[in-house]
């Protein structure tokens, strides 16, 4: 799932300084998983934000909606009858959500109200890892399923680097080195010598240095 | 037994601490409740094993919603007290009236006043 943190309250009130009517848009895609943005913390946010406005003196016009998803268009026009009616949309999607309700309603002032972080997993209830960069070429099946461009810090795809050191990265004691992951892993798995193999430089063009990605299929295309 | 706590106290009854929740919390404040506390079990008696830890939790983030908001944090609190500890109770309520009437009103309500 896409993974976020919650924007700090001061932000997201200085963002909005001024504008009366408040709409908070929450969605019940990645960012309810991980509880940031979904119905729940649409609540909570805009609870917070009445009490901030009424402590203010100020109107305490703050509501809430939760739509399906932020990153299809068909959710995005269930705000249709509502959008104008708004002085601002704080959605709390991933970046993707408040991008899609800018474009749909021109007029809208939209404001992001979660930072979106990574792409990953839950580890265990309310702890979160970084697994995938989306480097739209997957090579994971060759490092015993451990991902070296999303979980090494320098995105080797030849480690470990001198900086490992008892399990950890050199970053910092409390991230784990990938690369003695994938050594471990792929040793229990008598796979060892697959690590001999020299990965030449990692074309990088599937990735984002290739520009914005787009995908048509024309399978599905209507 | 009859224990005197103070009337300003109003007693909202959950089957578990567990079991309040953040919006909850928060749902007072903005009404202009002056303060707020959880009363739960003792610490390792939880009936359901970790409701009044969790309660504890929530209680702490709205403390820091409350610091955000530029409001006291000390304006809600967890409380452990066993359901045996009558007079514990009472006096749990005297104190956190008396550290909620230092602070005086909520500014939420004072603002709708004026
Ligand atoms: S190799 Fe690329 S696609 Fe596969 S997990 Fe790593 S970053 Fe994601
Ligand atoms: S210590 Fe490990 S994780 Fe850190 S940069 Fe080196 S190989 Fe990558």
């Amino acid at each position: 799932m896409i993974v976020g943190d919650s924007k700090p309250l001061e932000e997201i009130l200085e963002m909005i300084k001024g504008r009366d009517k408040v709409l908070v848009l929450g969605c019940r895609g990645c960012v309810t998983v991980c509880n940031v943005g979904g119905e729940k913390e649409v609540g909570i946010l805009a609870t917070a934000l009445r009490i901030a406005r009424k402590k203010a003196g100020q109107p305490p016009t703050v509501d809430g909606m939760t739509l399906e998803r932020q990153c299809d268009p068909e959710y995005i026009e269930e705000l249709a009858e509502v959008a104008g009616d708004y002085d601002a949309i704080i959605s709390i999607a991933c970046g993707v959500g408040p991008q899609f309700v800018a474009e749909r309603y021109p007029e809208a002032a939209v404001f992001p109200g979660i930072n979106t972080t990574f792409i990953g997993g839950a580890l265990e209830h309310g702890v979160w890892a970084e697994r995938c960069q989306s480097c739209g070429n997957c090579l994971v099946h060759n490092f015993g399923g451990l991902c070296p461009i999303a979980r090494c810090s320098k995105s080797l795809m030849n480690g470990p680097c001198g900086g490992s050191a008892k399990g950890n990265c050199e970053i910092s004691p409390e991230v784990p080195c990938v690369w003695h992951q994938i050594v471990e892993k792929m040793e229990k798995m008598g796979r060892l010598q697959e690590l001999e193999k020299v990965w030449p430089n990692k074309n990088w063009l599937t990735s984002r240095d290739g520009g914005p990605r787009k995908r048509v299929r024309e399978d599905l295309k209507q | 037994m009859r224990l005197q706590y103070p009337a300003s106290v109003r007693v909202i009854q959950l089957p578990c601490s567990g079991r309040v929740d953040i919006l909850h919390l928060l749902k007072a404040f903005e009404e202009g409740a002056d303060g707020v506390y959880v009363a739960g079990c003792m610490e390792g008696d939880c009936h359901f094993l970790t409701g009044n830890f969790k309660a504890r939790r929530k209680v702490n983030y709205v403390k820091k919603v409350l610091e955000q908001l530029g409001m006291e944090p000390e304006r809600i609190e967890m409380y452990n007290m066993s359901s045996a500890e009558g007079p514990r109770f009472a006096q749990v309520a005297r104190e956190f009236t008396q550290r909620i009437q230092e602070l005086g009103p909520s500014p939420v309500k004072a603002a709708q006043a004026a």
